[in-house]
């Protein structure tokens, strides 16, 4: 895969570029889900974000989160799933569930 | 993560080394480590668990995440050739890294092969640099024992996932005769795949290919029988 648009490889670019940059990691699955545990996106105080936690289902919750995290530092766990009680506006249309970190990186 | 071990980790990923950054669940305290190197008692099971199968996990007691990052998958390519030039277009399709080694320069060339990963050199100087590996396919394609013959030897010796060989079922039995006589065990050569590729009664170097391509992937995903 090009390193263009490795996550990780691109966190590590934005930072010494000087910008805010949180990392969102998949610790979790449970059922069907989109991208396996380990999977990464990684999201700049701008909202441009490169690579991905689920199919686009849960990516906008993420990035607002995220958005926190580079404001106040430190990490947040998120949980998704058709059970919790936000599925009207970030479910996964697939019936599994997934536990996300957002941290912030550098 | 701090930027400090952030680089590091992608300095072993860009070096092929499989690694695992092992942290808190609700982040904090984190840290890298490689297959060998010493685990926490609580951790080691786990641990040993995600290198193996290359799947990243929640610790037993639920404390850590340990996220296993193992070098991407690599085909290498012996063979210039009209195959090659269409498995070359569809591993880039499918995600895969693939370089094209070749000594005869009339085969390996830029115009036939665009920006294709393309060496022009003897197999055995070219993988001193570009070194096979556990998580790297070897397919050669030359038909030419000469070109051919030291890079199975070598892909064998290094436990390559795949291994493949062009030829019919008669080139392939003179091939086992001939690696034998240099001492190249029965069992090791029965794991090469000849002929090469699943069989899916391809006819054109396109489908051949494919069938290349679909084999690689069964070798790497399917769990062993």
């Amino acid at each position: 895969m090009s390193d263009n648009l490795d996550p990780l490889s691109v966190a590590a670019r934005w930072v010494e570029e000087g910008r805010a940059v949180a990392l969102a990691t998949v610790l979790e699955t449970w059922g069907s889900a989109p991208r396996p545990v380990g999977s990464h996106l990684v999201v700049d105080a701008d909202g441009n974000f490169q690579g991905s936690v689920s199919g686009g289902c849960v990516e906008g919750d993420v990035l607002a989160a995220a958005e926190d995290i580079i404001g106040t530092g430190g990490a947040k766990l998120l949980d998704f799933g058709v059970a919790d009680e936000t599925a009207w506006r970030a479910g996964l249309s697939c019936g599994g569930r997934i536990r996300i970190r957002v941290e912030r990186v550098g | 993560m701090e930027l400090a071990i952030l680089e590091r980790l992608d300095a072993l990923r860009a070096q092929r080394q499989p690694v695992a950054h092992i942290s808190a669940i609700e982040g904090g305290e984190d840290r890298l480590l490689c297959p060998g190197e010493p685990a926490e008692p609580e951790l080691a099971s786990a641990l040993a668990e995600a290198f193996r199968t290359g799947k990243s996990r929640v610790s037993e007691d639920g404390a850590h995440f340990i996220n296993v990052y193992m070098p991407p998958v690599r085909i290498v390519v012996i063979g210039a050739v009209h195959i090659s030039q269409a498995l070359a277009g569809l591993a880039k399709i499918a995600g895969f890294d693939l370089t094209i080694i070749d000594p005869r320069t009339a085969f390996a060339t830029p115009e036939r092969f665009g920006d294709v990963n393309l060496i022009a050199e003897w197999p055995d100087d070219a993988l001193k640099l570009h070194r096979l590996d556990a998580y790297t396919a070897l397919v050669v394609l030359t038909h030419d024992p000469k070109i051919d013959d030291t890079p199975l030897k070598m892909a064998l010796e290094t436990g390559c996932f795949y291994i493949g060989a062009l030829g019919s079922r008669k080139t392939h039995a003179k091939r086992v005769e001939r690696l034998m006589r240099d001492g190249v065990s029965g069992e090791a050569l029965a794991t090469i795949s000849a002929p090469v590729g699943l069989d899916i009664g391809g006819v054109t170097p396109q489908e051949i290919a494919v069938s290349i391509l679909a084999e690689i992937i069964a070798s790497l995903r399917k769990k062993p029988q």
